[in-house]
């Protein structure tokens, strides 16, 4: 065995050394390199979105309760060595001289917030700074509003409970405020030790208490695990992915884009590995009919071939992690002036054992079978060189490739229906380019007689080539069709993403606007020079009963449904389906069916509870029961920053005198300097900055954005280079054949001709079945998988078709024009390999 | 009377053409002692390769048995007459056939390797000095003249030491000079090392050179 693998290794270096492994080991390593640098990017990348994405949480992970968190949830959190930090919040009134106001109390400890900053200022909707630590014993930070009502300023006094405290400074915005409407009043921060001073803490007081945690996300997911099993009834664990819908809404999808550009160049690996490895097999044929007649045994070539193949994947691994782990520094270079300011976290070590365990993959899966194919080559060849190895079954010759291909896209893509679909896709896209390729072999044979030699060449090329042919129009194919398809979706997604965010996106939200009062308000907010949304009504009621059924009396799976449908919700009433909303079943009411009694509910809320289209569901709002049938379910757009909701009813159904009003604005920061006045004119009023949230999220999406922008155009690098190695494999045999045409006296332009004939031909298929396969794959992808609107471009398919087609003809030319510098006689004395 | 190294016996090889079964190989049975040279010559298609392949274990026959070194070629698997080929059988081809990823050195000493010997390193430039080609050790085949490449494939045949060497139109793709000079040096090493020659040529001077001579025609020994 030693011996075998000694010889196998010593035959290895030497065609290291000559040259002979060449183009395999350039194709593994550029795709191994290729899908570790897009895994280290998006590993460090999906590492810093997740950063940003946990300040709205003030953590990475947080458990909130009525009661105060169990001791041994902060004991598990020490054990796990992650930084832990307690709020305490709860209703109360703050009194400032003869004036006071009902405010949400939050008292902190030390370390608040484990994410996010705290942004303070010197005077009231004046732009915050960041603070640093809490405020000291004896100080609070009192918002905005708070000191608006009370008519105070920085410095003052005011007294809560049983104690008395000084204002430090104006609280604009702490990180886990943002983007929640649970408080329509003021808020205040205090430090937690002067919690006991208050007194208001007692028997009955309602109180909202939160374990904060943080650390790496390894110990996050420990304590996450631990949590699963030991929370106590009322206990509500809060992780990053649900603490922001828009966050991670943002991040699902920019996470799903990498993930298929890491497919992308995965595809492309495989089919550079493939035609590598057919190089290799048409190389090495008559060298192993050689070593079989000098007595080599099958085994001893078997056992050759699987310890080459080893050496080949562990040396292609280690060089591919080593490019990857380059071009990611390189790249975290080049965007460091572009990325937030905080470094990117270190990149994970997964991609590097991903990227050595993928060259073993892929070579199992698209080298090995035509390789053990080789070890069936006959002893014979020696003396009749036609003499091939006997056919492989079409599952051995295939069977390895698709699983492997099928293994790698449930791999990225996860369980579900994109993964079936992809899959199905795929499948159907590579038999629909074989029937192709099959077609135009055929057909190339006709064509040949009328056009001119240089051409007839060319295309006699395609026919006399038949199986290469093929599989070079596969590869090409797949090729422009992986990368067009990356390339449409790609502007789908950040231009979505960008058409989310515009520069006038209301920033500021108002609440609790009474009813008789809101033309007014809208009046004013007018004249403050801004321009408000429409108006919607907001009711507070209660989900009672599922189909007749209590629903205390209904089990759910999900602890989370069962929370979801019993606490108070947000209603509203539309005539109109709200922007950002799209009916997925059932349909909008009609002018006529106003005060109906139906409601649409979003997608979330259905699948949570179970829901049926058509289901009666009975509510309580404001004293009454209602009960209304499920008219249709939307699919909401939780990131498109305007106010939604889960429930909507049909107009005339909810009786609004009993609920208030929600609109939002976009004003400039010197209009937002009014709006103290505002507040004072209408003190109900809750007003929400959310400009510090907005910030946040733009950051990050622009963050996503350019990791779109930066992993496309790499995957896009590696595509070509992959490319050109395809069109290298077949290039021995071109430079035999060009030698003799021009020992027969053709000119070099004859020859160059034909070789831009046949790659024009093949690029032109491979562009038209690629360009078609990419503009339905990308309707699926940006539909169902990413959930953006998709808009046919047929610029991006031309794009495909002209751009595949010069591709293809371009690095046929440039991997072959060498062929006609050398001189015809030293190659027809080397003869055809 | 010297003893019985290869031994054929009513050797036929028959395979589907496009016209039916077409017998390339007929009835052929003889025998090769030990040291002996024997020559097999006849037209182009008259199946001297066939039965070149055949008496190598390289195919198989349709009827038939092919003794060699004392082995039933017949009886033994692939593998089996691989082992037989490694212990007593050496090759010179009309294309040459070495591998063009190794070095003439490394292609002398491919037979000694797969037969796992000590020294294959040195036994090998010995060989390749014997064909006055030491200085080239280090060359690749494609660097190499075709007369050169021949003499490295003639020091790769020996090398081993092997009981029988089968020749198949060794100077084929040489010019006439080139050619005898490595019919020289094939006939010459042959003495020395006592190999049984097995040559299949079409070419009669260099059929005159075995001891024996054996025409085939339309696939029957005449």
């Amino acid at each position: 065995m030693m011996r075998t693998v000694r010889f196998a290794l010593r035959m290895l270096s030497r065609e290291w050394r000559s040259g002979e492994l060449g183009v395999l080991l350039l194709a593994l390593t550029v795709a191994v390199g290729a899908l570790t640098g897009v895994g280290f990017l998006v590993s460090r990348i999906r590492a810093a979105v997740t950063l940003q994405a946990s300040s709205v949480l003030a953590a990475d992970l947080r458990v909130d309760s009525a009661q105060p968190i169990d001791p041994a949830v902060f004991a598990a959190a020490e054990r796990d060595g992650l930084r832990s930090a307690r709020s305490i919040g709860m209703l109360s009134v703050v009194f400032a001289a003869q004036r006071s106001q009902l405010t949400d109390l939050y008292a902190v400890t030390d370390g608040y917030p484990l994410r996010g900053e705290i942004l303070t200022a010197t005077a009231p909707f004046a732009p915050g700074t960041a603070a640093r630590g809490i405020p000291p014993s004896g100080v609070v930070w009192a918002d905005s509003r708070l000191l608006t009502s009370l008519g105070a300023r920085p410095g003052a006094r005011l007294t809560i409970g049983a104690a008395t405290f000084t204002v430090g400074r104006v609280l604009i915005s702490r990180p886990d405020q943002a983007g929640t409407f649970s408080g329509l009043v003021p808020s205040l921060l205090m430090n937690a030790a002067d919690l006991a001073r208050t007194q208001l803490i007692e028997p009955g007081s309602r109180v909202h208490y939160s374990a904060l945690f943080a650390g790496s996300a390894r110990r996050v997911a420990a304590l996450r695990a631990w949590l699963g099993t030991h929370l106590r009834t009322g206990e509500r664990l809060r992780t990053i992915a649900e603490a922001s819908r828009q966050i991670h809404s943002a991040m699902q999808r920019s996470e799903r884009f990498l993930n298929l550009a890491s497919l992308t160049a995965v595809l492309l690996c495989a089919a550079a590995v493939a035609l590598a490895a057919r190089r290799y097999v048409a190389r090495h044929l008559d060298s192993v009919a050689l070593l079989k007649t000098l007595g080599a045994t099958r085994p001893f070539i078997l056992g050759m071939t699987l310890a080459q193949l080893l050496a080949i994947a562990l040396l292609t691994g280690a060089a591919g992690d080593a490019l990857g782990a380059l071009t990611q520094l390189w790249l975290v270079h080049a965007l460091r002036g572009m990325l937030a300011a905080r470094a990117l976290p270190a990149p994970g070590l997964a991609p590097a054992g991903i990227g050595v365990l993928l060259a073993f993959a892929l070579l199992v899966g698209f080298a090995l079978p035509p390789l053990l194919q080789l070890t069936r080559t006959p002893a014979l060849r020696v003396l009749r060189r036609d003499l091939d190895p006997p056919r492989a079954g079409v599952w051995l010759a295939f069977g390895p490739a698709a699983a492997l291909l099928v293994l790698l896209i449930r791999w990225v893509m996860g369980p579900g229906r994109p993964f079936v679909m992809l899959t199905l896709g795929l499948a159907a896209f590579v038999l629909a380019l074989l029937g192709a390729a099959l077609l135009l072999v055929a057909l190339a044979n006709r064509l040949r007689g009328r056009v001119g030699v240089a051409w007839r060449y060319g295309i006699a090329n395609l026919a006399r080539r038949r199986m290469d042919s093929v599989v070079q129009i596969v590869a090409f194919g797949t090729g422009i069709m992986a990368l067009s398809l990356l390339g449409i979706i790609r502007s789908d997604l950040t231009g979505g993403w960008r058409r989310t965010l515009p520069a006038d996106l209301p920033n500021y939200f108002f609440i609790n606007i009474p009813a008789e009062r809101r033309t007014a308000f809208a009046a004013a907010l007018r004249t403050l020079g801004a321009r408000p949304q429409r108006m919607l009504p907001l009711l507070r009621g209660r989900l009672r009963a599922i189909d007749g059924r209590p629903v205390e009396s209904i089990h759910f799976a999900n602890p989370r449904a069962r929370h979801f449908a019993l606490r108070e919700q947000n209603f509203t009433d539309s005539a109109v389906l709200g922007d950002g909303n799209r009916v997925i079943a059932g349909r909008w009411w009609s002018a006529d069916e106003t005060g109906q009694p139906l409601v649409s509910v979003a997608s979330e809320y259905m699948r949570w509870l179970d829901l049926r289209l058509g289901e009666p569901l009975t509510f309580e709002v404001g004293g009454n029961t209602l009960t209304v049938r499920i008219a249709s379910v939307r699919h909401v757009r939780w990131d498109s920053f305007k106010p939604n909701f889960f429930l909507v009813f049909a107009p005339g159904v909810l009786r609004k005198e009993t609920g208030t009003y929600v609109t939002s604005a976009y004003l400039t920061a010197r209009q937002a300097r009014d709006l103290a006045a505002l507040a004072r004119r209408f003190p109900s009023v809750s007003i929400f900055d959310i400009d510090a949230l907005l910030q946040d999220v733009r950051s990050m999406l622009t963050k996503a954005i350019l990791a779109v922008e930066s992993v496309f155009l790499f995957t896009l690098c590696a595509g070509l280079i992959v490319l050109l190695a395809a069109v290298h494999s077949s290039r021995e045999q071109r430079r035999f054949e060009s030698a003799m045409l021009r020992a027969l006296g053709a000119s070099r332009a004859t020859v160059a001709q034909g070789i831009w004939a046949e790659f024009a031909a093949l690029g032109a298929l491979s562009g038209l079945i690629g360009a078609a396969g990419a503009s339905a794959g990308a309707w699926y992808l940006t539909r169902y998988v990413l959930h953006l609107p998709y808009v046919f471009d047929p610029l991006a398919g031309l794009a495909a078709l002209f751009g595949g087609t010069l591709l293809v003809a371009m690095s046929g030319w440039l991997a072959t024009r060498s062929v006609l510098r050398q001189p015809p006689l030293t190659v027809l004395r080397e003869g055809a390999d | 009377m010297r003893e019985c190294v290869l031994k054929a016996e009513h050797l036929t090889k028959t395979v589907d053409g496009p016209a039916g079964p077409l017998t390339i190989v007929h009835e052929v049975s003889l025998e090769v002692a030990a040291g002996e040279t024997l020559a097999v010559t006849g037209p182009s298609g008259a199946g001297k390769s066939t039965l070149l392949a055949l008496l190598a274990g390289l195919d198989l026959p349709s009827s038939g048995r092919v003794l060699l070194a004392g082995e039933d070629l017949s009886a033994l698997d692939e593998d089996g007459r691989a082992r037989v080929r490694a212990r007593h059988v050496g090759f010179v081809f009309q294309a040459f056939h070495l591998v063009p990823a190794l070095t003439a050195l490394e292609n002398v000493a491919l037979p000694l390797e797969l037969t796992r010997q000590r020294g294959a390193r040195a036994t090998a430039l010995a060989a390749l000095e014997h064909v006055g080609l030491a200085a080239r050790a280090a060359h690749y085949p494609r660097q190499l003249s075709g007369g050169e490449q021949q003499r490295v494939a003639l020091a790769r045949a020996f090398v081993a030491r092997p009981e029988v060497l089968f020749a198949d139109e060794p100077t084929g793709n040489l010019d006439s000079l080139t050619g005898a000079n490595i019919i020289e040096r094939l006939f010459g090493l042959n003495r020395e090392a006592g190999t049984t020659l097995v040559l299949v040529t079409h070419d009669p001077q260099l059929a005159a050179r075995c001891a024996r001579t054996v025409c085939m025609d339309a696939g029957r020994m005449i």
